[in-house]
């Protein structure tokens, strides 16, 4: 693969999350909300798609991590003074201290990070259905511990007054982290390494790779973007419950990651964008909309119906996803595919 | 301890019914029906509107039966026969997308407020008084109907042709259908007793919480979905044992954890499930074999 392919397949996801940013910048400022969510949405699915577009094992777990890193990012960028006032029970070191904005995005990273190490660790070694659901497993438990457990976080209320510094740039800069990333990865030995397991287990194994470690690596590395997106959601929503980050959560983001093509970088950031601004758009709609001159309106509450329809409709016809998991390729010029013919 | 073994028992009845469910449908599809809460839940819906219209019980159990098998041969039709084939990621996604449109319609519908069913309430009685005060008729009644329909269903598979065609279908897809096995037929037969024991289950269910929502049984759903998979989904029998125990540790868990703990009862069943995975990732009741190489 020369320069020039890797390259190319950075190049649409890159001018896509930058398209977006800059079409939230010319819009009204109460339209700017849907761009910012998603771009947050991207920075977490491409996330998700490094363990899972690599490794081709589904993980329903991976909203733990998104859940840590907004709660961590949420708790520490509060002032310590508010803390005190509503929430007491906290250990000391998460109420008597606060952080900035950038801290508070690699404090998240860092304990999706560790998160994801400590449960990969064990969970590495299952594979399909039963990786499956034993990372689901991991999601049931912290979701149960945050809801329950006083000392670390707000518990069954919502955490509020969490600065939103999750702006079109902050998101622009996240997305685009992410991606970089993501990329990065997939180019890198380790990256091929796991998409060798992915493609044929048996025989990765016979010439001396490491299932095991190669996926968690993978792991680790997406719980990383998995927590900086959870810190980007919080500081775009500066408010959190721990059902936002749950079952609905973890639908939404694999259902973007599927429909978009779960094999490619490509079809995560697709599926990201396609189904947040579909989201966006049919919320928007039950407010009436004029689309070429045409008036949409649609009856309170109906776009998730139509979401619905429209993300099991886009599975019927392309069960590979939008992008069928293929990268964006340059064309072909007469002399390379000759010289490729002549090989 | 008698009423801790009777409420394990009990809800390791309604959980083995509802593992049978998203085990057969398996078996035949290889695909693992996420929406299958959401099934319980219209059919509960069903049973709410027939007692807010004053229907006579048995016309509400008929509708209740009618919109659920209904539903399930709509999503065979729709969605199951068209990704035929896909990838697993592809089909989950897709019971998601139908659970999620499911859920949505409820709320749409009839709101987020809770609609109260009254169907058969003398089940809620306790059976005596005395020794047995906290045991319900409707706690008999749920152990007895799984019983009989894992009985039923057990008859059906081992003794008829169908249920010989159904067995070969989910060892072997391929073989079974060049073998004149008719694909069709079977998956269609396999949704609709799928179907029907999801409704057997909204009845349990509602004489047990007579509180419906959009939410309705999607704790249970997700609990029973865990149990097939750590019992063991490859074979119909491990996977209802593995629905059958997960409702029975969870019912031990509620009922003996001290108050304190008792909000952690999902840690404990989640953090349970996980040791099971790691020690027998096949299943905890699939039969012993030397481990080979992961195949894709």
């Amino acid at each position: 693969m020369t320069l020039a392919d890797r390259l190319a397949q950075l190049l649409l996801p890159v001018l896509l999350v930058t398209a977006v940013a800059l079409l939230g910048s010319f819009t009204a400022r109460t339209n700017e909300i849907h761009f910012r969510v998603a771009l947050v949405h991207v920075a977490i699915v491409v996330g998700l798609y490094v363990f899972i577009g690599n490794s081709g094992v589904v993980s329903f777990g991976h909203i733990s991590f998104v859940a840590v890193g907004a709660f961590v990012a949420g708790l520490m960028t509060i002032s310590a003074g508010v803390k005190r006032g509503i929430m007491p029970d906290l250990f000391p070191i998460l109420r008597d201290h606060s952080v900035g904005n950038v801290e508070s995005l690699l404090l998240a990273a860092g304990l999706g990070a560790a998160f994801a190490l400590l449960v990969g660790l064990p969970l590495m070694r299952l594979s399909g259905l039963a990786a499956g659901i034993a990372t689901f497993a991991v999601l049931g438990i912290t979701h149960n511990v945050l809801f329950n457990y006083t000392r670390i976080g707000p518990g069954a209320t919502a955490l509020t007054n969490i600065p939103e510094t999750t702006g079109l740039v902050q998101g622009l800069i996240g997305a685009l982290i992410a991606i970089v990333v993501a990329w990065l990865y997939q180019l890198s030995r380790f990256g091929r390494l796991l998409r060798a397991t992915r493609e044929d287990p048996a025989a990765a194994q016979a010439v001396g790779v490491s299932i095991h470690r190669q996926r968690l690596i993978a792991f680790t590395l997406s719980g990383a973007l998995c927590g900086f997106g959870g810190g980007l959601l919080v500081h775009h929503a500066g408010t959190i419950t721990t059902e936002d980050v749950y079952l609905d959560l973890t639908f939404l983001t694999l259902a973007m990651l599927v429909v978009g093509g779960a094999g490619s970088l490509l079809g995560a950031v697709v599926g990201a964008l396609f189904i947040s601004g579909l989201d966006s758009f049919l919320t928007t709609a039950e407010g009436g909309v004029h689309i070429v001159g045409v008036k949409i309106d649609l009856h309170d509450g109906t776009h998730l119906v139509v979401l619905g329809v429209m993300m099991a409709l886009v599975l019927v016809l392309f069960p590979g996803g939008i992008t069928g998991g293929r990268e964006f390729r340059l064309p072909r010029t007469g002399r390379r595919r000759s010289a490729e013919a002549g090989t | 301890m008698l009423q801790t073994v009777i409420n394990a028992l009990a809800l390791g009845s309604v959980y083995a019914l509802m593992a049978v469910g998203i085990g057969l449908v398996f078996g035949v599809l290889r695909l693992v029906n996420f929406a299958y809460g959401q099934l319980i839940m219209a059919g509960a819906y069903a049973l709410a509107i027939g007692s807010a219209h004053g229907w006579p019980e048995w016309a509400s159990v008929l509708t209740c039966f009618g919109v659920v098998i209904g539903f399930s041969l709509l999503m065979e039709l729709a969605l199951f026969r068209p990704l035929r084939g896909a990838s697993p990621a592809t089909m989950l996604v897709a019971t998601f997308a139908v659970a999620f449109l499911l859920q949505s319609i409820a709320l749409l519908k009839f709101g987020s407020l809770v609609k109260s069913a009254s169907i058969f309430p003398g089940l809620f009685d306790p059976i005596a008084n005395g020794e047995f005060e906290t045991v319900r008729k409707i706690t008999v009644v749920a152990i007895v109907s799984a019983v009989c329909a894992l009985v039923a269903l057990t008859l059906l598979l081992a003794r008829t042709t169908v249920g010989l065609h159904m067995r070969a279908a989910s060892a072997d897809f391929q073989t079974a259908r060049a073998l004149g096995v008719r694909a069709n037929g079977v998956i269609t037969l396999a949704v609709v007793i799928s179907g029907f024991l999801a409704a057997v289950v909204s009845v349990i269910l509602v004489v047990e919480n007579p509180f419906v929502e959009p939410q309705f049984a999607l704790r249970d759903t997700i609990i029973v979905l865990v149990g097939v998979v750590v019992g063991g989904l490859d074979r119909l029998w491990t996977a209802t044992l593995g629905g059958f125990s997960i409702g029975v540790a969870t019912s031990v868990f509620t009922d003996e954890l001290s108050s304190a703990h008792s909000v952690y009862v999902d840690s404990f069943v989640f953090g349970l499930v996980i040791l099971v995975l790691l020690a027998r990732p096949e299943g905890l009741f699939a039969p012993l074999r030397a481990r080979t190489v992961e195949r894709a």
